[in-house]
C-alpha cells in the first residue's frame, strides 16, 4: 500500500506560536484515516497546509505524490476538501450549487449533469435537488457538502470535522456514507473529529493529535491492545484519549 | 474565471439590491431628462439649435440637478453597492473555503468578480444613454451629429472607469474588513471624504501654500486656484467631473451646477470658455482617464497582495 499522504516534520507557526509541530503523517491509499484531538489541536491548520491553502513554516508535505505549495492547482483537482462548517449559496438551489462547483472543476453540459445525478443519488438527496439550499437541515447540507466534493472525482477526500453538528441519525449517516464511498469507490478518507466515538467505528487508523503533536498513531488494534505505564488496558479509543490526555499536562484545560 | 465571471453576473441581474437600483436610476434619470428636455426647449425655441442640442440633455439641469451630475455623485455608490459584499459576503457565507479549494488561482476569483460588476455597469450605462436618447429625440428633436456620438461614447467608457474604480475600491474593502457592514461603511466614509471633503481640504492647503492677501491681485488669485484645483484631483470624483465637463461641454453654456461640486465646474469652465474641437477635448480628458485607470489598477494591486496573504478559514 502506498501513502497518497505523506508529511515529515510538518510545522506551522502563527506569529510566534506553534501551532502544528514535527507532524509526521501518513495515510495510506484505500484507508480511512481518523485524525481525532480537541478544539485548538491543530487538525484544520493540518489540513490547510495539506491543501496548499496555508504555507507550512517547516516540513514537507506530499499529497497524491505532489506538493500542494508548487502544485496547488493539480493537488484540487484530485483532492475533495468538506471544510468545516461548509457554506451555499442560499439562493440556488441544491444542483444549481452542485453545477457551480463542476463548472469551477472544468465540467460542463452533459457531463456535468449526468455527475450531478449521481451524486445526489449517491448522498441520498435526489428528490431535493430542486430545493433552494436555503431550507436545508445541517444533515443535508452536508450530504450536499459530501455530493460536492464527489463531482470531481477525487482520489482522496478530506473532511473537516463531517459529524459536527449532527444529530446521532444525521451522526450514524455519514458515517455510513463515508464507509460506503471507501468501499464503493474505493476512496481515501482522512476525516477529522473531536469526537471519538463518532468516528472510531470506520476508522483503519487513526492518529490522535493534541496540541500541535502527535501523541499516537496506529490501527485501533494497536492503541487498543497496547498496555499503559500502570498495566491497564485500554478498551477503546475513549479510553486511549482519556489516557493520553490525562497524562499531559496541558490537556487539563479540556 | 469566466465559471465566477458568469455567475456572479447571473447573481446580480437576480438580485433585489440591482433591481431596486435600476428602479431608482431609471426613475431619476427619466425624470431629469424629461424636465431637462422641456427646459432646453424653451430656451431653444427662440433661436436656431446649437451643434451640440443634444449633449445639453445631460448637463443642463432641470429643477434639481443635471444628469452628468448625478452619475457623478451616484456612481460611487453603484460600485460600492455592488462591490462591498464581494470576499466577506462568500466568507460569511462560508462558501470560501470551498471556492478556493477549487481548482481554480485566487485571483481568478476577484477577477470574475470585477469584470462581473464592471459588466453590469457597461450594460446598465449604455441601455440609460440609449434611454436618454431616444427622450431627448422625442422632447427636443435633437438629432446627434458624429461629433456627439463620438463624444458621448468617451463619456460613457470614462463613466464606466469612474464606476469601475469604486467597484475595485469595495472590493478591496471586502477582502480587508470582514464584517459586511464595516467594509460597506468603509466605502461610503471614503467616498463621502473625497467627494465633499476634498474641495474644502485642497481650499485649505491652497490657502497656506499661494495664500491671497487681496482679492484684486490676479496673479494671486490664479496661483491660488491653481494649488487648489491639482491638490483636488487626487479625489476620483473632481478628476471625473472634470474629465465629463470638458466632454459633454464644448460650449459651457450652463450656469446651474451641482452646488457641492461647484467650484470644480466654475473652474473648468472659465478654463474652457471657446468650444473645443472634440480632438482638443480628448487630449484634455486622456490624463484624466489614464489617472483613474491607474488608480483603479492601485487597487487591483492591493487586492490580490491582501488576498493572496489572507488566511482562509470558515471559523
Ligand atoms: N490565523 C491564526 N492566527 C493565530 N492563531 C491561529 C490562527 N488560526 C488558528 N490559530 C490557532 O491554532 C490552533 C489550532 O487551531 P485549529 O487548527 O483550528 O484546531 P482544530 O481544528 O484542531 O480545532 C488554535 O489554538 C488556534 O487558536
Ligand atoms: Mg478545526
Amino acid at each position: 500500500m502506498s501513502a497518497v499522504i505523506h508529511t515529515q516534520g510538518l510545522e506551522k507557526t502563527y506569529a510566534g506560536k506553534k501551532v502544528v509541530l514535527e507532524l509526521d503523517l501518513e495515510v495510506r491509499q484505500g484507508e480511512i484515516f481518523g485524525f481525532l484531538g480537541p478544539n485548538g489541536a491543530g487538525k484544520t491548520t493540518t489540513i490547510l497546509m495539506l491543501l496548499g491553502l496555508t504555507e507550512p513554516s517547516n516540513g514537507t508535505v506530499r499529497v497524491l505524490d505532489m506538493d500542494p505549495a508548487r502544485n496547488p492547482l493539480e493537488v484540487k483537482r484530485q483532492v475533495g476538501y468538506l471544510p468545516e462548517n461548509m457554506g451555499f449559496y442560499p439562493d440556488l438551489t441544491a444542483r444549481q450549487n452542485l453545477r457551480y462547483v463542476a463548472e469551477l472543476n472544468g465540467i460542463y453540459g452533459n457531463e456535468a449533469d449526468r455527475r450531478i445525478h449521481d451524486t445526489l443519488n449517491q448522498v441520498g438527496l435526489e428528490d431535493a435537488g430542486d430545493r433552494h439550499v436555503q431550507g436545508f437541515s445541517r444533515g443535508m447540507q452536508q450530504r450536499l457538502g459530501i455530493a460536492e466534493l464527489l463531482l470531481k472525482d477525487p482520489g482522496l477526500i478530506i473532511l473537516d470535522e463531517p459529524t459536527l453538528g449532527l444529530d446521532p441519525d444525521g451522526i450514524r449517516g455519514m458515517i455510513e456514507l463515508i464507509r460506503q464511498l471507501r468501499d464503493e469507490r474505493g476512496l481515501s478518507v482522512l476525516l477529522s473529529s473531536h469526537l471519538l466515538h463518532q468516528v472510531q467505528q470506520i476508522c483503519d487508523r487513526v492518529g490522535i493529535l493534541n496540541e500541535g503533536t502527535m501523541v499516537a498513531c496506529g490501527s485501533m488494534n494497536e492503541l487498543i491492545n497496547q498496555k499503559t505505564a500502570e498495566g491497564a488496558r485500554l478498551e477503546s479509543l475513549e479510553d486511549i484519549y482519556m489516557h493520553y490526555f490525562h497524562s499531559a499536562p496541558a490537556a487539563r484545560r479540556l | 474565471m469566466w465559471t465566477i465571471f458568469r455567475k456572479e453576473l447571473a447573481d446580480h441581474f437576480s438580485s433585489s439590491r440591482f433591481l431596486i437600483m435600476l428602479c431608482l436610476i431609471a426613475m431619476v434619470t427619466l425624470i431629469i431628462t424629461y424636465m431637462a428636455g422641456i427646459n432646453l426647449r424653451e430656451e431653444l425655441s427662440g433661436g436656431s439649435k446649437p451643434g451640440s442640442a443634444f449633449l445639453m440633455l445631460f448637463t443642463t439641469s432641470g429643477r434639481f440637478f443635471s444628469l452628468s451630475q448625478f452619475i457623478t455623485f451616484f456612481g460611487p455608490l453603484l460600485g460600492i453597492i455592488m462591490g462591498f459584499d464581494a470576499i466577506n459576503g462568500e466568507r460569511s457565507k462560508g462558501t470560501l473555503p470551498k471556492l478556493l479549494s477549487q481548482p481554480i488561482y485566487r485571483d481568478a476569483i476577484i477577477n470574475g468578480k470585477f469584470l462581473a460588476g464592471v459588466a453590469v455597469i457597461a450594460i446598465l450605462f449604455t441601455s440609460l444613454i440609449l434611454l436618454i436618447a431616444g427622450l431627448g429625440l422625442l422632447t427636443v428633436g435633437a438629432i446627434p451629429g458624429i461629433n456627439e456620438v463620438a463624444r458621448l461614447i468617451i463619456y460613457l467608457l470614462v463613466s464606466i472607469a469612474y464606476v469601475a474604480f469604486w467597484l475595485g475600491l469595495s472590493i478591496v474593502f471586502s477582502i480587508l474588513f470582514r464584517s459586511v457592514a464595516t467594509s460597506a461603511l468603509a466605502g461610503v466614509a471614503l467616498w463621502i471624504f473625497l467627494a465633499f471633503f476634498t474641495g474644502f481640504c485642497s481650499s485649505l492647503i491652497a490657502d497656506a501654500v499661494a495664500p491671497v492677501d487681496n482679492q484684486k491681485n490676479t496673479q494671486q488669485v490664479i496661483a491660488n486656484r491653481e494649488v487648489k484645483h491639482k491638490i483636488s484631483l487626487i479625489s476620483p470624483v473632481n478628476l471625473y467631473t472634470d474629465a465629463t465637463s470638458t466632454l459633454l461641454n464644448p460650449y459651457r453654456k450652463t450656469s446651474k451646477s451641482f452646488a457641492l461640486l461647484g467650484p470644480m465646474e466654475r473652474i473648468s469652465m472659465n478654463r474652457f470658455q471657446n468650444p473645443l474641437p472634440l480632438g482638443q477635448s480628448l487630449l484634455v480628458v486622456v490624463p484624466y482617464l489614464t489617472t483613474l485607470l491607474s488608480l483603479t489598477v492601485i487597487c487591483f494591486g492591493a487586492a490580490y497582495i491582501c488576498f493572496l496573504r489572507q488566511e482562509i478559514r470558515s471559523t
